[in-house]
């Protein structure tokens, strides 16, 4: 142990070790409650996340080098191949788009007729994570955009597939998002077939949502797609959340167990979109499926029930 | 005079850094539960060493780091590491002289301390998380132990030149 070296270390520890150990402990506790309690603490937070901040980039550092490497070093043939593929790709989505345009001209068209305010687009903004999940017990990942950018507590998070999370705390320049799978996360969600109403909730796995308020009759089955209702407040209506993949019944309990697999890769993801939209989009939202009748689900249920979020629109269509 | 401390405490600085960069460093979602308690390990080693410099207030400040950097409850990660360092700094004399495999052992009952403290905390809190989460830590800690202070005795040797 090479005790020989540390002579002058020798005395024993400082005499007022258990009296330090006690006011630290007392102060962790007090900061315990006071940041459980209410959110009193986020400037000190903010203060500190900054010098955090050099760290994180100094761990993204390898991953954005080898991106860096590849990007320069990739080879005449894999840029042309890449090339037509994007190319195929680009004339796929523009042909989708072209339908969804027009189904967008319609839609605002039917609103309209309906009386609705017209609803705004949102704006969306691409931000890339700086770090993922430090901490087994929560979802949580970390973003380049911050307070500068205007991004703001609350704010909703997707990728290209799904709903990924949301802020909980925005710094200057980075900012923290709960995912959907952290436990602590309750998301308002509608059953995209009928309209039904209910909550999934978080597990701590990043592919399992549960839905633990659904009746033993609801009407819900493998295969349905669940989307954002907008009700909570926090997300804007209509994006997609996740699909179900387990309904069981126990006729002797009041509640099924149902659980559904989430359409974004949770811990897959490299880039997300912000999301920011106009607050009273979701009081329209809340009006109208309101106005839907969950009555109907035997006219739907023949059309396909095709668990992709690009069905969404073919669905209400329909309708 | 103060250029020989700044020599002398640098290593152990920059030890403790790349211990939180460690922490917070991404992993694929089956290596996320295994996930070795770095800053704990490294604390431990200092603490043990220099009782007098690094012990209970130092491990509180890297706790308040590693809470921001984690976004857990802030001073969950504080009380958990100032009690387990408390502890190591208290018996270092007795420490010192364990052999290798008493240690790794002690530094098991260590790790699983903290682990049963952040357990405890998110208890009250109402998080709940798989078992894993709380084992898997404890047991790779203990095993990389060894390396840690392998490594951290060649820090040291440069830190007391």
């Amino acid at each position: 142990m090479a005790a020989t070296k540390s002579d002058k270390y020798r005395s024993p520890y400082s005499p007022a070790l258990g009296l330090r150990l006690l006011l630290l402990a007392g102060l962790s506790v007090s900061l315990l409650v006071i940041d459980h309690r209410d959110n009193h603490l986020d400037t000190a937070r903010k203060a500190i996340g900054a010098t955090v901040y050099p760290l994180r980039i100094l761990v993204d550092m390898p991953v954005s080098a080898w991106r860096w490497i590849n990007a320069t070093t990739a080879s005449r043939n894999e840029l042309q191949l890449e090339n037509s593929r994007l190319n195929a790709e680009r004339l796929l989505t523009q042909a989708r788009l072209q339908r969804y345009s027009a189904l967008e001209a319609e839609n605002a068209r039917l609103r309209a007729m309906l009386d609705a305010r017209e609803r705004v687009r949102d704006q969306v903004r691409v931000a890339e994570i700086l770090s993922v999940s430090a901490n087994p017990f929560r979802h949580v990942l970390v973003v380049d955009k911050g307070t500068n950018d205007g991004v703001y507590e609350g704010q909703a998070i997707v990728d290209a597939v799904g709903v990924v999370g949301q802020v909980i705390q925005a710094g200057v320049l980075s900012s923290q998002c709960l995912l959907i799978s952290d436990p602590g996360h309750d998301l308002p969600v509608e059953v995209n077939r009928n309209g039904l109403r209910t909550i999934a909730r978080g597990t701590g796995e990043f592919d399992r949502l549960d839905l633990p308020f659904l009746p033993n009759n609801a009407d819900i089955r493998p295969g349905d797609l669940l989307v954002t209702s907008g009700l909570g407040g926090a997300f804007p209506a209509g994006y997609p959340v996740a699909v179900v993949n387990v309904v069981t019944r126990v006729p002797q309990e009041p509640f099924a167990t149902v659980t559904a697999k989430p359409s974004a890769s949770l811990n897959q993801v490299r880039e997300v979109m912000l999301i920011w939209s106009s607050e009273d989009v979701s009081d329209v939202e809340a009006d109208l499926n309101d106005g839907v009748p969950a009555s109907d689900p035997e006219t739907v249920e023949d059309g396909d029930l095709a668990a992709e979020p690009a069905a969404e629109p073919e669905d209400t269509d329909d309708e | 005079m103060s250029r020989g401390r700044v020599a002398r405490h640098l290593p152990i600085v920059i030890s403790i850094i790349v211990a939180l960069m460690l922490a917070i460093s991404p992993l694929p979602a089956w290596g996320d539960p295994f996930r070795p308690d770095w800053v704990v390990l490294t604390l431990i080693y200092w603490a043990i060493t220099f009782p007098k410099n690094y012990s209970v207030g130092s491990a509180w400040i890297v706790g308040i780091v590693l809470d921001v950097a984690q976004g857990t409850l802030l001073g969950q990660n504080a009380l958990a590491l100032s009690l387990v360092i408390y502890i190591a700094a208290k018996f270092h004399l007795q420490f010192r002289q364990f052999p290798v495999l008493q240690l790794s052992a002690t530094v098991f009952a260590l790790l699983a301390l903290y682990q049963f403290i952040l357990f405890w905390i998110n208890g009250v809190v109402g998080v709940n998380s798989p078992v894993i989460h709380y084992w898997g830590p404890v047991v790779t800690g203990t095993l990389l132990w060894p390396l840690v202070s392998v490594i951290l005795i060649g820090m040291r040797q440069r830190a007391m030149r």
